[in-house]
């Protein structure tokens, strides 16, 4: 589960808000003493988190810099509003698919079919609507459903079979391929209507500047708002609580991130579409994954699946319904994707899509081993991916090189996340 | 008539694959005793737990709760009856802190969304009765000490007020200040009229605490015991098969009772 640095928690029995200091020597000395303490105390937590294994996602934050000022200082235009406009709409295709197997990582299995079922999903939207004419939201409905069919499928023979997830969907990888080939038929591409609903996807930007600083003003205000609700609630019941500082300034530069976001966009054309749609995905998995009964499931999962059952858990349910949400995520992507090139071919879902989108779960900072992580992993990784890859190709690099690094960067990631939970337990038999 | 004993097993067995590993097991747990379930290791204890929280369900045999046949084929069964464990490997998920282990299953919602608040308070006041060293509550559970895990699955299966509690092995891990706490603990949940099936190696324990023991021997009964009576050796030879009891006698010994 994803930790913040947050020193109430971190030392639950004394609440350290400082405005609850009564008696007063000298206004400085307190200060200085406060500073002090406030200063040991963040250190000591950093020290006990880093040697628990407790990362967050600040590593992936700084890799995430390290790569933008790299491209920057080898190419003036990386930075720029254009490319980093483009670079958002890309991120959103793949990124969705991410967002699904960080699902799966979750309970600790892998999901290799979300490739093929992304090019089904595309393929049954492109056939349906382009050569029979059925309605484009209705045609995007069913190639949806058909991902969350797939999926079901293949999380119901997981669950009923025990056979390793990663098996049944390497069979799921070649079946729904094979299915794509079939409905696409002896042609093979489809085009998409330029102007449809599917291929506004990544096309529609919002060139209103009113419409990404608002977005920007209403995150920032509903996360302190909830914030600080949460600490009201603590300290009614007498628990401790974050201080007010600490919101203010997490709330900050979330505002700060959200307002330069929206300021850059603003100066191309405005807020993209897609982007909207993907951080919308993002944010509320995310609340359903820590805030829910249901995402709580995951977890445990993940944990242990032995524990959870003993808890009364169903466990069958739960994997066939991560399996599913992994389906219907990758069919989204896919329409996505299909979108952004406005066709449908034999090659959509294949290459390096798959390889992509797990890489991203894992460079953001989700655990191959289940139990942790976060759809805001898959988010931020999927930024590092597409980063490099815009950087290569705005400087001319080779594609091979894009690959090596890739490759680079998530063998990090992986060897990060084996160590840190190396630590935790070491930590844990100390 | 008297008042029949909150749980009872009448003949379960159980097989893992063509190893019979429980036969004929016989076993009564009263309300407001605490019975000592003791047995050599291998002699099937843990399994015996599991078929009563239903984790292994009995292959033959009935189940009694209050006197009427209950069928129990999957935790929540066991859980709905009220009957809570603390399993000789605690079951807990590793990634998940503390809050999120006690309430596993049960979560408290507002809203539809969980109310870590309510959560956290909750089990700050339960583990606030179980130990002075309440642990961070937000670690996950991996990066606590072996005790301080073994308390955390103490305090989870008293969360529900559960009537019959099985404990398989609680203290193994635990200090000798935490090792009293339980006990003592233990001595209050029967005052206050649980049933409690406790697992322990340590005979000192068992004499101070428990009301009756039952023995296990390879899969078997192999004699019941009035603490207060019986003598610590005349136990012992019997966990340790010195006197190999006769399976027949033992079901009229336990109607005994
Ligand atoms: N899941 C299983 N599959 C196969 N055999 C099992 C399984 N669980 C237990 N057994 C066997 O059942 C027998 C009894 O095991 P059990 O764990 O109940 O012993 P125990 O009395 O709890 O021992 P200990 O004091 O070491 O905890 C052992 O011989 C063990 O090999
Ligand atoms: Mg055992």
């Amino acid at each position: 589960m994803r930790r913040t640095a947050d020193n109430a928690r971190a030392h639950p029995t004394e609440p350290t808000e400082p405005d609850t200091e009564a008696p007063q020597p000298s206004r400085g000395q307190v200060f200085a003493r406060a500073v002090a303490r406030g200063v040991d105390r963040q250190v000591a937590v950093a020290r006990r988190k880093l040697s628990a294994g407790e990362l967050g996602s600040l590593p992936v934050v700084l890799v995430l810099a390290a790569v933008w000022i790299t491209f920057q200082s080898l190419n003036q235009s990386f930075l720029s509003p254009r490319n980093l406009s483009n670079l958002s709409v890309d991120v959103a295709g793949t990124g969705l698919i991410a967002v699904g197997i960080v699902f799966v990582l979750l309970i600790g299995e892998l999901d290799l079919s979300v490739g093929s079922i992304s090019g089904l999903a595309a393929a049954v939207f492109a056939v349906l609507n382009v050569n029979n004419g059925v309605p484009e939201w209705l045609a995007a409905l069913i190639g949806v459903l058909t991902g969350t069919a797939a999926g079901t499928i293949q999380g119901f023979s997981f669950a009923k079979t025990r056979v390793p997830a990663f098996v049944v969907t390497l069979a799921g990888l070649l079946t729904w391929n094979g299915f794509m080939l079939y409905i696409l038929g002896a042609s093979g591409t489809v085009n998409l209507d330029e102007h449809g609903l599917v291929a506004r996807l990544t096309s529609y930007y919002f060139t209103n500047d009113a419409v990404a600083y608002g977005l920007a003003a209403i995150a920032a205000a509903m996360v302190f708002l909830v914030c600080y609700q949460d600490r009201r609630r603590r300290k009614a019941v007498g628990m401790p609580y974050r201080s007010l500082r600490g919101i203010v300034t997490r709330t900050g530069v979330l505002a700060v991130i959200a307002f330069t976001g929206a300021y850059l966009l603003n100066r191309f054309q405005g807020l993209p579409l897609a982007l909207l749609i993907f951080l919308a995905v993002v944010a509320g998995l995310d609340i359903v994954l820590r805030r829910t009964h249901y995402g709580r499931q995951i977890y445990a999962l993940g944990g242990s699946v032995e524990a959870a059952r003993r808890a009364s858990l169903s466990v069958t349910g739960v994997q066939t319904a991560v399996l599913a949400i992994s389906g219907t995520m990758a069919a989204i992507g896919g329409l996505f994707l299909a979108s952004r090139i406005t066709s449908v071919s034999q090659s959509s879902g294949s290459g390096v899509l798959l390889l992509n989108a797990i890489a991203a779960a894992v460079i953001g900072g989700t655990s191959l081993f289940g139990g942790r992580g976060t759809t805001w992993s898959a988010a931020l990784g999927m930024l590092i991916i597409q980063s490099i890859a815009s950087g290569m190709a705005l400087t001319d690099t080779p594609a091979a090189v894009q690959f090596v690094i890739t490759g680079g960067v998530l063998f990090a990631a992986v060897v990060i996340d084996s160590l840190s939970r190396r630590s935790q337990k070491a930590h844990g038999r100390a | 008539m008297p008042t029949p004993p909150l749980l009872a097993l009448r003949g379960v067995c159980k097989r893992y694959g063509v190893v019979e590993v429980l036969t004929d097991i016989e076993l009564e747990i009263y309300a407001g005793q605490v019975v000592a379930l003791l047995g050599d290791n291998g002699a099937g204890k843990s399994t015996l737990v599991n078929v009563i929280s239903g984790v292994a369900p009995a292959d033959k045999g009935t189940i009694e709760w209050e006197g009427r046949a209950v069928p129990i084929k999957r935790p929540h069964d066991a859980r709905d009856l009220g009957i809570a464990t603390v399993y000789q490997d605690l079951a807990l998920c590793g990634n998940l802190d503390v809050v999120g282990n006690l309430f596993l299953g049960r979560e408290i919602r507002r809203f539809g969304f969980l109310d870590e608040v309510e959560m956290e308070r909750r089990t700050r006041h339960l583990l606030e009765r179980l130990t002075k060293g309440v642990p961070d509550l937000r670690v996950p559970t991996v990066s606590l000490s072996s005790g301080q895990r073994q308390t955390v699955a103490i305090a989870r299966s008293l969360l529900c007020d559960p009537r019959v509690l099985l404990l398989d092995e609680p203290t193994a891990a635990l200090g000798f200040e935490q090792t009293r706490e339980v006990l003592d603990l233990v001595d209050q949940l029967r005052d206050r009229g649980l049933g409690v099936l406790l697992i322990s190696h340590n005979m000192g324990d068992v004499k101070a605490l428990a009301d009756r023991a039952a023995v296990l021997r390879l899969g078997r009964n192999n004699g019941f015991f009035d603490v207060n009576t019986a003598s610590q050796e005349q136990i012992i030879s019997s966990v340790t098969g010195a006197t190999e009891n006769v399976p027949h006698r033992m079901a009229s010994h336990e109607s005994r009772w």
